[in-house]
Parts: structure tokens; C-alpha cells; sequence
């Protein structure tokens, strides 16, 4: 549901750099996600269809690259992917990990004509 | 021709900086707020209701009740003796973000007061992503819910400064194995306030508004 104020906000970025660019028409949007990013792709997909109607982004098209999550140990340092079931450190089982990847929600660049 | 603009900008950039605002405004008027996170029916209003009942007057309180419909928690927290209490109504939206608290902002003279309880959509997703430039975040757990989620809501329990449990009392009658909960939460949460209590016995709501009102000095 917090996809639709979110694709808007895509949108509005997305216009005001092209309208710096001088640009016509915007082609392809290039948007980072990460696994741990609480968005839905299909859903900013299904949005963007309605909202960027008559802008100059009309028939851009949305790219996803999505960034896998990685913790890492603050006691042993070591990198690891979380799993359902746990979250602890699987080398030293300690608690206490910072979120090194995986939260990024960003539009990293836009294709213009 | 085709030419590649740069941007890297954050999706959410329009809403934190709002919520920067609002967090100027709530700090220049000498106010502490917190924004309440729960899933539905973890008992935010109940633990506002006893807090308020508590401070017994203590500290002057506005709160700020985001739900989709209706103005049942507000009503909810007039009664109970806040001293202000605004209803936001988000018309289908899951959360509460920066440009909804701000207009809620509007309609409070902050000098009023010396703590203001945001209280946020009931969800355990949505809220998480959005600042709304509160000084602490709160989440209320309930033990019913089980003890799986900080394992399947990491954002939600990563990002807080204080987690309440409530409905200790149900501990005989539910499977909750408090020490996988808690593995859960300090995983991603090293340290974090944890306020094990009960709303209906009252059990332990002493601790949780100690630290509101050592907070709110």
C-alpha cells in the first residue's frame, strides 16, 4: 500500500532531473533495492503505470536491481546472509550485527532522449 | 539519443527532510515526543491510556492518533487525561509519514506541552520506512503475536529506541519463548530499552513511564 506516495516520490525525482537535462522523454528509470527494503516491486510497477500518464516518463521503464542483504558480526566481523529462522552470527553465534547491505531504496540514474 | 543522468538519490528524501522540520519544531518548543509502532491490537492505545493515567498529571501530553478511519483512539486518549488529542485519519494509508505529522502540528501550540505521543498506524511494515521526526521510536510487542517477530519484521525492530512487551500476563496461556524473542531483537538491537509489561495487570508500567518522564526532563 506505501507504494503508491513512494512511486509519486520516484516520479517527482525523476521529472526534476530530466527538466535539468533538458530532456524530452524519459526512457528507462535505473532504481536500487535492497532484499531488506520494505517495497514490492510489482506494486511501483502497477502505480507508475497510472501516475506517470501524460508526463514526459509515460513509457519509461522500470529497472530493479535488487541488492542482497548482508550483517555483519560485531564480534567476530564475520559477513553473513540472514536466514528466515535466524539472525545470529553462524561462525560465533553472537548477537549484535550491523545491517551492512540491503536497505538501499534509491533511484540511481535515469535514461533520457 | 539516449544519455544516462546520474541521480542516486534516496526514494525517501522528500519525507526525511520533512520530518527534520518537524523535529526543529517539536525541539524548539521544549517538547519530547515519541512515535508509537505496533501491529494492530498489540495495545498502543492501552499503553497510552495507563501511561497517561500514571503521569497522573506529572507532564502536559498531546498525542496524535493516525489510523485509517475513525476517531476511537483519540477519544480514547481525551479521556484518559490528555490534555490534547488529534486525530489523523489517513484515508487508507498504512502509516504515518513526515507530511501528515506536520499538518497535525499545525493544529497544536507545542508550548503547550512537554511530551507529545505520536501514535502511528497499526503495522509492523509500512511505519519503519518513515521518519516522521519524532526523538525516540517506540514499538509495543505483544506476547499473543509470538515469539518469531523480530526474525520476520527486522526493519521494524532494528530501527527502535525502546520496546515494550506487553501482555506478560498471557505468558502461561501462549507459546512465546521470551529468549528467542529477545536473541531476535539483539541481534539487530544490541541494547535496546526493553519494558516487559502488562496494560491490564499493570505490571510493569512503572519501568516504561520512568523512562517516558526521565526522557521528557
Amino acid at each position: 500500500m506505501h507504494e503508491l506516495p513512494i512511486t509519486e516520490s520516484l516520479l517527482k525525482i525523476a521529472l526534476q532531473h530530466a527538466e535539468k537535462a533538458n530532456a524530452r522523454r524519459i526512457t528507462d528509470l535505473h532504481i536500487v533495492m535492497g532484499e531488506l527494503a520494505t517495497m514490492v516491486d510489482d506494486s511501483i510497477q502497477f502505480y507508475w503505470e497510472i501516475i506517470a500518464k501524460d508526463t514526459i516518463a509515460e513509457k519509461a521503464i522500470l529497472h530493479f536491481r535488487r541488492v542482497p542483504a548482508e550483517l555483519q558480526c560485531m564480534t567476530c566481523f564475520e559477513k553473513y546472509h540472514p536466514t528466515d529462522k535466524e539472525l545470529v552470527c553462524p561462525n560465533c553465534h553472537s548477537v549484535g550485527a550491523k545491517i551492512i547491505k540491503g536497505e538501499e531504496f534509491s533511484l540511481d540514474a535515469i535514461d533520457v532522449e | 539519443m539516449t544519455q544516462r543522468v546520474s541521480i542516486v538519490e534516496n526514494i525517501l528524501n522528500a519525507n526525511d527532510r520533512l520530518a527534520e522540520e518537524n523535529r526543529t519544531r517539536i525541539q524548539s518548543a521544549g517538547v519530547f515526543s515519541i512515535n508509537i509502532m505496533a501491529s494492530p491490537g498489540a495495545g498502543k492505545t492501552s499503553l497510552i491510556e495507563q501511561t497517561l493515567s500514571r503521569l497522573n498529571g506529572k507532564l502536559r501530553v498531546a498525542t496524535i492518533d493516525g489510523d485509517i478511519a475513525t476517531s476511537i483512539d483519540a477519544d480514547r486518549a481525551a479521556a484518559a487525561g490528555a490534555q490534547a488529542a488529534i486525530q489523523i485519519n489517513t484515508g487508507g494509508d498504512c502509516h504515518l509519514d513526515a507530511v501528515m505529522l506536520h499538518g497535525a502540528l499545525e493544529q497544536l501550540d507545542l508550548t503547550l506541552f512537554d511530551l507529545l505521543i505520536v501514535e502511528n498506524v497499526g503495522n509492523l511494515v509500512c511505519p519503519a520506512s518513515f521518519k516522521l521526526g519524532t526523538h525516540k521510536s517506540v514499538l509495543v510487542a505483544s506476547v499473543p503475536e509470538g515469539d518469531d517477530k523480530p526474525y520476520k519484521y527486522p526493519g521494524m525492530y532494528r530501527g527502535v529506541d525502546a520496546l515494550v512487551i506487553n501482555k506478560i500476563d498471557l505468558l502461561p496461556y501462549v507459546t512465546f519463548r521470551m529468549d528467542y524473542f529477545e536473541r531476535g531483537v539483539q541481534v539487530l538491537n544490541p541494547g535496546v530499552s526493553t519494558f516487559p509489561l502488562s496494560c491490564r495487570t499493570g505490571e510493569g508500567l512503572d519501568a516504561w513511564v520512568d523512562w517516558l518522564t526521565d526522557n521528557a526532563k
